[in-house]
Order: C-alpha cells, then sequence, then structure tokens
C-alpha cells in the first residue's frame, strides 16, 4: 500500500505544480519537463512515491510509443495518468503523475531510460514494441540498447513482459525476463536484425518465422494479428481501428495485450480503441493557408517506411519537411535508409533547414523533387496534402496549421 | 587497373546488414547514379552475409556495431576481397569499414583483433567517443560529414591520410582517414559521397580512367552549404 508522502515529496509536488502553471501561463511550454526536473531536484525519488501504490504499465521501444500508450489509455477506460506532452524521461513521468491521483498509469518511455524507470516506478505491465536505427549520434546503438534492456528485464517474478516476438533485438531484450506475452504483430522493418542478437550468426527467415542455427529463434505467440483483427489467447476479436497502417494494427495488438494482463475486458478496450482518431497531433487533418494537410510524424527509417506505404498513388501532394536539431539527431545520414524510390512518380516538395540533405537523397533516388527555400513558395490549394515530418519540423508545422 | 572500354562497372556494396548503420549503403548508390549519368553502364549489386563475394570494380565498405563489425571482418576475410585488392579493385572504406581495412582494431573487450591487413592502418580504442560535424581538408577541397566512432587510428609508413582535419577528430585530432593504392578511407560515415560530390567523382574517374565533366545538381547545393555550415 501507499505510504504517506515525505515533506520533501511534498515540497517536490508542490514545487512542481507551481512551476508548471507559470509555464503554461506564459506560453513558453507545455509545463511538464521543467517542473518535473525541479520536483526531481528537491526530492530524487519523487517517482518512487508518486507511482507508489497505482497500477503501471510503461511502454518503450523506438517507434509506436506515443501511440501505443495513448491506445492503452484509451483502451483502460476513465481516468488514466499519462505523459501524453511526448515528455517521456522522468522529469515527464513526475510531472504526470503529480497532476492526478487515479489508480491507473500508462506512460511512455524513452529507451535509454526503461531500467531507471522500471526500478522506480515498478510497473505491471512492461511492452516492448520494436527496436531499430534511430538517432544514432546521440542514442545507444541498437544492439547495446536490447543489452541494457535484457540487464533489467530478469529481475521481477510478478512482472508482465508484452514483447513483440517478430523482432529479434526485442526477443533477446525479453529472454531472461519470467513472465513474457509475446505478440505476433507487422514488423516490416528487418534491416536492423540480420544477424543473431545472441551469437552474431546470419538469422534465417521463412513463412513468416525466423531462427538461427544456434538455437534462438521467434518464440510461440500469445497474441496474433491477423487481417483485421486479432487473437489473445485463443480468443479471435474483429478490429476496425480509426488509424490507418498496419503498424498501428500492432500497436493496438500489443496495448490490448496489456489491458489483458491488469484484468482490463479486451471486448470493452478494443471498441474504445477502434474509436481513437488521432494522437497528438498525428495523423489528423489539418488546415493550412487554404490546404488540408494530413501531418504525419516521420523521424527515422522504420517508421518512414510503415508511413510511405500509406501514401496513394495519386490524388494527393507528397511534401516532407526534414530538421536536424537536437531532438531530431544532428545526423541526417538515415534519410538513405529510407526507401524513397516508392514516392517515385510524385512530385515531392522539401522543406526543413535539411531540405538540401532530403532533395539530393530524392535526387539519387529517382524521384523529382522542389526545394522549397520560404513555405510562401509553396503552390495553393487545389489537392490535400501528405505532409511527412521528422521531429522538430512536425511541432513547427502542428504550430502553423489548425484543426480541420 | 586499366578499364577495358565498353564494359560494364560494378559496385558492390559489402555485407550492408552488418555494415550500414547510418545509411552508409547511400554510397553505392551515389556511385551508380554519378556513373549513369556520364553514360557509363553500370551494375549495382549487393553481398549478404552468406553470398561469394561479387566480382566488381569498386567494392563499398560502412560502418556497424561491434558484434556486426567482428562478424563482418571474419566474413570478409575468408573472401577474396585482399587478392582483388592487391589486383587493383578500389575499395571505399567508411568508419568500421575503414578500421577493418587495417591490422587490427578493438572490438568488444579485444583490443587487437586481426583486421583484413591490406594496409599499415592499426586502430586502438580512444580515450573519447568522436560523435558530431567532421570536416577535412584534402588539398584544394574539404570533405565534409558525419563522425562517430571510437576509434583512434595510427597510420603506419607509406599510407597518407586522406586529409586534415578541420573540425572534428577523424582518426586522431590531426588527419582523418587513409589513401593507400586504390583503398580509400575516412571516418565520415553514412551518405559521405553524396554530402561531397568531388569525392565520388574522384573515386569514379580513378576507376574509370579518365576526367568526367561536370555533373550538375542539387548535391552541389548541398556540399556548399554543408562547407559554409561546418566551420573550422
Amino acid at each position: 500500500m501507499s505510504q504517506s508522502p515525505s515533506p520533501r515529496d511534498r515540497l517536490g509536488v508542490a514545487a512542481l505544480r507551481g512551476l508548471n502553471r507559470v509555464s503554461r501561463a506564459s506560453g513558453r511550454g507545455s509545463g511538464t519537463v521543467i517542473g518535473g526536473r525541479v520536483g526531481l531536484a528537491i526530492s530524487p525519488h519523487l517517482l518512487v512515491s508518486l507511482a507508489q501504490g497505482r497500477t503501471s504499465i510503461l511502454v518503450s521501444g523506438t517507434n509506436g510509443k506515443t501511440t501505443t500508450t495513448a491506445l492503452v489509455a484509451a483502451g483502460w477506460g476513465g481516468d488514466v495518468v499519462t505523459n501524453d506532452t511526448g515528455s517521456n524521461m522522468p522529469a515527464g513521468h513526475v510531472a504526470a503523475l503529480a497532476g492526478s491521483t487515479s489508480p491507473r498509469v500508462a506512460l511512455e518511455v524513452d529507451e535509454a531510460w526503461l531500467g531507471a524507470v522500471m526500478s522506480e516506478v515498478d510497473p505491471r505491465v512492461v511492452v516492448l514494441l520494436n527496436l531499430s536505427r534511430d538517432q544514432l549520434d546521440r542514442a545507444s546503438e541498437v544492439r547495446q540498447l536490447a543489452e541494457r534492456w535484457r540487464g533489467v528485464l530478469g529481475d521481477a517474478d510478478d512482472r508482465v513482459v508484452v514483447a513483440n516476438a517478430n523482432d529479434p533485438l526485442v526477443v533477446y531484450a525479453a529472454s531472461d525476463a519470467r513472465n513474457v506475452r509475446w505478440c505476433d504483430v507487422p514488423t516490416p522493418w528487418q534491416a536492423d536484425a540480420q544477424s543473431c542478437p545472441r551469437c552474431t550468426l546470419a538469422l534465417e527467415r521463412a513463412d513468416g518465422s525466423w531462427y538461427c542455427s544456434c538455437g534462438f529463434a521467434k518464440p510461440t505467440a500469445i497474441t496474433t494479428s491477423l487481417r483485421n483483427g486479432l487473437v489473445i489467447a485463443g480468443e479471435h476479436y474483429e478490429m476496425r481501428l480509426a488509424l490507418p497502417g498496419a503498424f498501428n494494427e500492432a500497436n493496438a495488438a500489443m496495448a490490448l495485450t496489456a489491458l489483458a494482463a491488469v484484468d482490463v475486458d479486451v471486448h470493452e478496450a478494443l471498441a474504445r480503441i477502434e474509436a481513437v482518431t488521432a494522437v497528438a497531433g498525428r495523423f489528423t487533418q489539418r488546415r493550412w493557408n487554404g490546404r488540408t494537410l494530413r501531418l504525419l510524424l516521420a523521424k527515422n527509417p522504420a517508421g518512414f517506411d510503415a508511413l510511405l506505404s500509406t501514401v496513394e498513388p495519386d490524388g494527393r501532394d507528397v511534401w516532407i519537411a526534414i530538421n536536424a536539431r537536437i531532438a531530431d539527431g544532428h545526423d541526417p545520414s538515415w534519410l538513405y535508409d529510407v526507401p524513397f524510390e516508392k514516392l517515385r512518380g510524385h512530385l515531392v516538395w522539401c522543406l526543413g533547414e535539411r531540405r538540401l540533405d532530403l532533395a539530393t537523397r530524392l535526387d539519387y533516388a529517382g524521384v523529382e523533387f522542389r526545394v522549397v527555400d520560404d513555405v510562401d513558395e509553396l503552390p495553393g490549394a487545389e489537392r490535400p496534402v501528405d505532409l511527412f515530418a521528422n521531429y522538430t519540423a512536425f511541432s513547427e508545422w502542428l504550430a502553423r496549421s489548425v484543426p480541420c | 587497373m586499366a578499364r577495358e572500354v565498353g564494359t560494364v562497372l560494378t559496385i558492390a556494396n559489402l555485407v550492408p546488414d552488418l555494415l550500414g548503420t547510418y545509411g552508409d549503403g547511400g554510397n553505392a548508390l551515389v556511385l551508380a547514379q554519378r556513373a549513369r549519368a556520364r553514360g557509363e553502364e553500370t551494375l549495382l549489386v549487393s553481398m549478404a552475409l552468406n553470398d561469394e563475394l561479387p566480382d566488381a570494380s569498386i567494392y563499398l565498405l560502412g560502418g556497424g556495431e561491434d558484434g556486426p563489425q567482428r562478424l563482418a571482418c571474419d566474413v570478409l576475410a575468408r573472401s577474396s576481397l585482399a587478392s582483388r585488392a592487391r589486383d587493383g579493385a578500389t575499395v571505399v572504406a567508411v568508419c568500421a569499414g575503414l578500421q577493418i581495412l587495417g591490422t587490427t582494431f578493438c572490438v568488444e573487450g579485444d583490443d587487437r583483433y586481426a583486421g583484413l591487413g591490406l594496409c599499415d592502418v592499426t586502430t586502438a580504442r580512444g580515450s573519447i567517443r568522436s560523435v558530431g560535424e567532421l570536416r577535412v581538408r584534402v588539398g584544394e577541397r574539404l570533405l565534409v560529414g558525419f563522425e562517430n566512432h571510437g576509434g583512434r587510428t595510427t597510420l603506419g609508413d607509406g599510407v597518407l591520410p586522406f586529409g586534415r582535419v578541420e573540425h572534428g577528430r577523424g582518426n586522431d585530432g590531426v588527419y582523418d582517414g587513409f589513401r593507400a593504392g586504390t583503398l580509400w578511407a575516412t571516418y565520415a560515415h553514412g551518405p559521405v559521397l553524396a554530402q561531397n560530390p568531388w569525392f565520388a567523382d574522384a573515386v569514379l574517374s580513378s576507376v574509370l580512367g579518365y576526367e568526367l565533366e561536370p555533373l550538375d545538381s542539387v548535391a552541389d547545393l548541398l556540399y556548399e552549404e554543408r562547407c559554409r555550415a561546418i566551420r573550422s
């Protein structure tokens, strides 16, 4: 049971709430990181005391964290504490927890912070979506990350790990955990797990499975994604998501498996998840300068590839905005891992601070492009636009546009 | 090695599933597209983990993490790459690929893992990881790119550095990469040939055996922009 908070914790929470109000009122921030940082400075173990006595589900992985966390929160129903501002490190977690006394907690966690946050929050469920290359100039390289996850996932008996059985790096990370619910969900990106995470020999792939001669192989799943549905623990469910793409079917299947592990009724949770139409501005229709924009956050090769597959052959304009600030990673080399060849036949308008890197990539891919130095040069309102943007470029376009 | 007129230029990307962490596959694409733009019939091939080494005029090696780097080195040591390079095939290597070409490098606790030994180059573990923009003076030109590695590379007698570091670290804070016969190596990882079209054309020119006509493209604008952005 929850212990009463210490005076230091109470002071930390009071400072955090006060600062967040100031931050939001001044319009200088979404008011989570600064307050959270100050709260943690006053009371370093604030996350432990704020999470105590609540049922927590943590979600981590390279792609789909924000969406899956939102689906867990929506599917759970009622009042769920969640860090839906995108602040997925401890400062964001304490800010979210200080803002609500709800016993249900769904937190998105940065991959590099998973171990530290798990030891403080003591979650009932940890969801591991996938691991692939992302911002390698600042994050750990992907195999080191899998090794670190493995080190922290093996220690708790009563914790459920919901893990992607189609991602060999995730399977390796969860291989010592005692209670794993494996999910067989769409995972098209394989480029970062061509060699076995355990022994480094080449992995073999056949008929939707994978294995290595060392014995490391795809585990038997309890959850399986199907076309327009899924099976969890032998029970079949129809599923028609409002969100687009096979990657969101994977996110929903893993969210539902996590909710089943905390005894939420899957039928009821599924109905709530099907009704979700947008997450943190992603996938939403926006208006800008008389144009209708579909905003798509695409910040690494696996995520970009999945989104490119949703572009229709004709009928929409394609704009792509690329920055390379701290939050994006300073190195846009990853553009050469994105299969932009899929956009041949489209005219692509190149935006953002690294538009010349993008344009050069498209040129070598044989894709027609225009470099846009000023957004006022963009063409007039005729067709709706699919606007792909990486992290900070996405934020700019979200701020620049308005809801439809 | 002189190339016969009218033959197909084959460019081989080596084990990209192991060495291709940072978009390095882009370098093979850039060479192929720039050769095609000059009317050369070009074939772009890729050697997967269990494949034989393809017959090619240019081989490309990318970057990778420790485990994949060691495995790639083992796979290439068993292949005919070393003898083909000695016979005059061109090799362009970045990052981990640069280290593999030398005699020893550091990997997973082993400080003297045997490389391919194509040149007298050794890599020790650096005191800090080198992450950031790289700007290197190569004669009249600049090489601009991004580095992310933990190595400190020493060149032996007869191995020339590719250039002198003006920003970043490269081999040792003074020099970056090396040139040895038909080997070209730099710590600028990823699509370094995309950012430096002169570098791509220098490699192609050395293989094709003639001076290339300039090729105006957006890559030139990118090069100028990066040269301005990365100050010495």
